[in-house]
């Protein structure tokens, strides 16, 4: 045996109503159940493979702490292929915890990240493939992220990998017998099919990485800062998306001084949202340190919400800010649409915005009223700016009305991350997503290798030097495949051509 | 009655390409050596196509003489045609394929053995190993002629070819024989099995031999050789013979049809035949049913040799019946007349498994008793050559007291050849392809000399004088390479209309000669024009200095796969390791890892139902287990 100690942990995510499960695998597993269970059967008379009702009794102070329902499983049948306890407990996280730190207090090792998948996979109870998977399952933030680890696991994306390496052998099968038989009278490998071949492989292969892409963005999350001047709603947009009073919000400009980060489901997204402090210019030092900060959020964002306050118009921080985001991808929201009726009959200031008076009734007026105001906005008619929309114009960035008072917009920002990041297919296409990094990197690989190829044809090098990059790229997706090429190749050559003296 | 007829250190069990490289090298290295042969006549006989050569038996070739072995030398000494295949397809798979004539080929090479100090040369059935000791301590100590004489030796090479258990098939008819009707070797098998040594049979076959002076060459293209002939050896000099061609015909609808009518008659269909044959070398029958839809196949008419009127029918294999092999023959074109002198066979044979053998070709379970050739489950003349030169090498360092000689995936077509064999065993016979290495492109046939003639002149079988001669060629391809990696030619008129003859993209600046070079279009003769300190060198220099330049980019890239492919190979797994305690692995990992042993875990991982999986299983226990030391 690799390992003789026993591990355990809570096997089902945090959260999750309560319910969840504390695994133990491995010698002591039965031992150190028998110890903190009671009920009608002790562990030792229990059967294998049964559940049985019962309490967790803690030993130092004989305290019930949940009541239970105990799962005993003897090896090998079981997923660690060790014996393994599953307690099923009902009393939340705290008493999950409680069990747990019991169980470990017994002799159980706290176990790792993906520990009970690694036993699996070296007492060969799992393949490598399922194992990472498995443990892309484990890491998954979102239902869909499971949902395509899951895919991954039952071999969705090997399915496609397979076909495009399938392709390629078969490519480099005639390519090698080409070279190998160059007397055999069979039809030789043509400039035009070998041609074709590789770019068919290359359009397949970088579909499959920007699948990728995806894959990454529901395995990993978005990156997503929101940034603006102070006080123009950073913060109730982040309160908005997390639902909850998490940053502080005030009028007054600067509250937030640091950076907060929240993890949001949004569509099936996770969104890894900082908030910033305010860019302004200020000489308050701890203002300074919030902005540097922003300034280094931003540079690590995926995303980059910027606010406006519609009231305020496109000022020259305004401008500043856009600047700073350069090209990330962004999205604008002209927030508090709902003050701008209030701004106009406390403000009256701007010179050349139509009259508001009277209009506010009405809804459908008011709103076309908004609307007006901020074709204004964008068209840099308010106070005489005309910044914003030459800095948008072209770029396809969405420019979303919102309030945060009464959450307007918020909808439309979710569609408007999901087509940023998903094309808007965030159901469609699971199957061939890739999550895991070292696919991808050997996807990329055999890309690459097919580039290669691609160019040593065009420069007229000779077919040897051809073959060696199709075959590097056969190699890569074999890595993740797990199937060796030279002997396939074989079987190609001799079922495919007739050869021989 | 059992006698003591001798004492030896390296006893060679066959003269075919094998058994006489082995010999050659044992007795080289100073061993006091004997082989034997069935028959003194079939010395280095060729069986089946009067040729060496081709792709990557080619490059075999080559290797074997960069060595210090023979075959390149005779065959250099006996060609009768030469040409360079692949001329257009890269550097990596030009090989070079000869028509030999096949007596003088036989008659040089036993004069050869001849002449060899320390080398007897007897024509004796072995018939008999002995082997002493148990367990690890198991060792051969002699072998037994059929006569009686049993002769003592340190080491062994078996090299028994297809002789061993041999059965010639023709149609219903099956005769107990071995190759060109020579006596088989019927006893030696029973002795191997009885001291646990696992056999099995393979099959191969030849086509008719037929009398030129009944062909209609009218009907035939010819098939001439190259213009310049490229010697197999790095050491012969310019080769100038009269080169004779030969010839290409065509199967027709015919032919299929006399061989569809009777294919109910032929042995690989009825079951008459047990042995597995190849693909690449299928029988015409073959070919006609798996191919059923292909119109027509080639046939190639090859000269025997000059004094001789027997024309070998390349293509047309068979072990159909001996009337049906004459009516079918009689279609071809220009055969219709057709005088058959030899009738075709298939033949079958006992190989060892070759899993039995380390990468040294030694027994594992037999101390000194080494194996080369067809018996190992290859075929090919240049495939066993190459087994009998390390076999005969290994056989000579064992009695000496020296370390095996390995060669690795990444030095030699012959490392490609012998690790295939042992790690991944044989379900048919063995040919090489320039697709079996990884690193084609640095294993080269013009480079044989720089990768392999270090490590002959090291073993002793390269002679001082050569390996000064090829340190100076060394040399001077670095100086040439360096001189135009360090050149710069200036523009102007005469690189602009290089240029532009060239088709090649035009510079405004000055250009190194390397650069220059680098593009496809322009040859290393091409730059003699803008290149007028070039030094007068020989052709196999400027072949390596172009080559180098020209595909360096490649070269590199290979270079870095290979640095890879030695850390796994470099990983070694301990010779106690029992991978029954292994708990991760696969039950087919385990047994295969267990009955192969494998020395590193580059090796593992190349064995045919271990996979990627198990090897991390395997390398993890590794870790630990090194660890715990």
């Amino acid at each position: 045996m690799l390992y003789n100690d026993t591990i355990a942990a809570v096997s089902t995510p945090y959260g999750s109503g309560g319910i969840g499960i504390v695994r133990i695998s491995g010698d002591k597993a039965f031992e150190i159940a028998e110890k903190i269970f009671k009920g009608k059967r002790s562990v030792k008379e229990m059967k294998s493979h049964t559940i049985n009702y019962g309490k967790i009794i803690d030993d130092l102070d004989g305290s019930v702490l949940d009541e239970v329902l105990l799962t005993k499983m003897e090896k090998p049948n079981t997923f660690t292929r060790e014996d393994v306890v599953e307690i099923n407990c009902h009393g939340g996280i705290i008493v999950l915890k409680k069990v747990l730190e019991l169980v470990t207090r017994h002799g159980a090792r706290l176990a790792g990240p993906g520990e009970f998948t690694k036993r699996a996979f070296l007492n060969g109870r799992i393949d490598l493939a399922q194992a990472e998977a498995v443990i892309d399952i484990i890491n998954a933030k979102t239902a869909l992220s499971s949902k395509a680890a899951l895919a991954q696991l039952e071999g969705a994306l090997s399915e496609k990998i397979k076909e495009i390496r399938d392709e390629l052998v078969e490519l480099v099968a005639h390519v090698e017998s080409t070279l190998d038989f160059p007397e055999e009278d069979f039809d030789k490998i043509t400039g035009e099919s070998l041609y074709k071949g590789m770019e068919k492989a290359r359009e397949e292969l970088s579909g499959l990485l920007s699948k990728f892409d995806k894959g990454k963005v529901i395995m990993e999350g978005v990156n997503a800062v929101i940034i603006g001047r102070p006080n123009v709603g950073k913060s109730s947009l982040l309160n908005r998306l997390t639902g909850r009073n998490r940053a502080i919000v005030t009028d007054i400009p600067g509250t937030t001084r640091d950076t907060i980060e929240e993890y949001i489901n949004m569509g099936g997204i996770p969104l890894n949202i900082i908030d910033t402090a305010g860019i302004r210019e200020t000489s308050d030092l701890v203002e300074k340190i919030g902005a540097e900060k922003t300034m280094k959020a931003i540079e690590s964002a995926d995303l980059v919400i910027m606010m406006i306050d519609t009231g305020e118009g496109f000022t020259p921080a305004d401008a500043a800010i856009l600047q700073l985001i350069g090209e990330k991808k962004k999205i604008i929201m002209l927030n508090k649409i709902d003050l701008v009726e209030k701004q106009e009959d406390l403000k009256g200031a701007n010179p050349n915005s139509r009259g508001l008076n009277g209009l506010r009734d009405s809804r459908l007026e008011g709103n076309e009223l908004i609307d007006n105001k901020l074709s204004e906005l964008i068209d840099g008619k308010i106070k005489g700016n005309g910044e914003l929309k030459g800095m948008i114009q072209g770029a396809g960035i969405a420019v979303i009305k919102s309030s945060m008072k009464d959450g307007r917009g918020m909808e439309e920002l979710e569609k408007e991350i999901s087509r940023l990041f998903m094309e808007g297919e965030i159901e469609a296409g699971i199957e061939g997503i890739m999550t895991n990094v070292r696919h991808a990197s050997l996807v990329e690989k055999a890309l690459n290798s097919v580039n290669d190829a691609i160019s040593a044809y065009h420069a007229n090098i000779t077919l040897d030097c051809i073959a060696i990059d199709i075959r590097n790229a056969v190699n890569y997706l074999g890595e993740i495949t797990g199937e060796n090429i030279s002997d396939e190749i074989l079987e190609r050559i001799f079922s495919r051509f007739c050869i021989g003296k | 009655m059992d006698y003591i007829a001798g004492n030896y250190d390296v006893i060679v069990v066959g003269a075919g390409h094998a058994g006489c490289e082995a010999a050659l090298a044992s007795a080289r290295l100073g061993c006091r050596t004997a082989i034997f042969v069935m028959n003194l006549d079939s010395i280095a006989n060729m069986p089946c196509n009067p040729s060496v050569g081709g792709t990557g038996k080619g490059h075999l070739v080559r290797e074997i003489d960069a060595l210090g072995g023979e075959m390149g030398k005779v065959t250099d000494k006996s060609l009768i045609q030469l040409k360079v295949l692949n001329k257009a397809k890269g550097p990596a798979v030009y090989s070079l394929r000869a028509q030999v004539d096949r007596k003088k080929y036989h008659a040089i090479m036993k004069n050869t053995l001849e002449m060899q100090e320390n080398l007897d040369i007897k024509q004796a059935e072995i018939v008999e190993i002995i082997v002493e000791g148990e367990g690890d301590k198991r060792h051969i100590t002699a072998v037994k002629a059929r006569t009686g004489a049993i002769y003592s030796c340190k080491a062994a090479v078996l090299a028994t070819g297809t002789y061993l258990g041999g059965k010639v098939i023709i149609g219903d008819v099956s005769i107990e024989s071995g190759p060109d009707g020579l006596f088989p070797a019927k006893m030696l098998a029973e002795s191997l099995k009885k001291h646990g040594i696992e056999l099995f049979r393979f099959k191969t076959g030849t086509p008719a031999r037929i009398n030129r002076r009944s062909i209609d060459f009218s009907k035939a293209v010819e098939q001439p050789g190259d213009d310049v002939i490229t010697p197999f050896s790095f050491e012969t000099g310019k080769i100038e013979i009269e080169q004779v061609p030969c010839w290409l015909i065509h199967t027709n609808e015919e032919t299929h049809k006399v061989i569809r009518d009777n294919l109910h008659r032929s042995p690989l269909y009825s079951g008459a035949i047990e042995g597995i044959g190849t693909r690449y070398c299928p029988s015409i029958e073959d070919k006609i049913v798996k191919f059923a839809d292909k119109p027509s196949h080639q046939v190639f008419i090859e000269p025997m040799g000059l004094n001789t009127q027997e024309m070998y029918l390349q293509g047309m294999s068979s072990s159909l019946p001996e009337d049906v092999q004459v009516q079918m023959i009689k279609t071809l074109p220009g055969l219709e007349n057709v005088s058959i002198m030899r009738t075709g066979y298939a033949i079958e044979y006992y190989c060892v498994n070759p899993a039995q053998l380390d990468t040294s070709l030694e027994l594992k379970n037999t101390g000194g008793l080494f194996c080369a050739g067809q018996i190992n489950g290859s075929s090919g003349y240049e495939e066993a050559a190459a087994q009998g030169l390390i076999a005969g090498i290994n056989a000579a360092h064992k009695v000496l007291g020296r370390p095996k000689l390995v060669l690795d995936r990444s030095q030699a077509y012959i490392g490609v050849l012998i690790d295939d064999l042992v790690t991944k065993g044989v379900r048919e016979p063995y040919r090489i392809m320039t697709s079996r290495a990884e690193y084609r492109l640095l294993l080269r046939q013009d480079n044989a000399d720089l990768r392999l003639t270090p490590i002959g002149y090291e073993i002793g079988l390269i002679s001082k004088e050569r390996y000064e001669k090829f340190l100076r060629k060394w040399e001077a391809i670095n100086r040439e390479i360096e001189r135009l990696q360090k050149t710069t030619v200036p523009p102007g008129e005469k690189l602009s209309s290089l240029l532009e003859k060239k088709n090649s993209t035009p510079v405004k600046t000055g250009i190194k000669l390397a650069e220059l070079l680098k593009r496809p279009e322009i040859s290393y003769e091409d730059l003699a024009e803008v290149d007028s300190e070039r030094p007068e060198l020989d052709y196999q220099v400027r072949e390596q200095v172009a080559i180098a330049i020209k595909y360096e980019g490649y070269i590199k890239r290979q270079m870095q796969q290979v640095e890879q492919f030695k850390k796994l190979e470099n990983r070694k797994i301990p010779d106690d390791i029992d991978y029954e305690a292994i708990h991760g692995l696969r039950i087919e990992a385990r047994q295969k890892l267990g009955k192969i042993r494998p020395l590193s875990v580059g090796q593992a991982s190349r064995i045919a139902g271990v996979s990627p999986a198990d090897i991390a299983v395997l390398m993890i226990y590794l870790e630990k287990y090194t660890g715990k030391k």
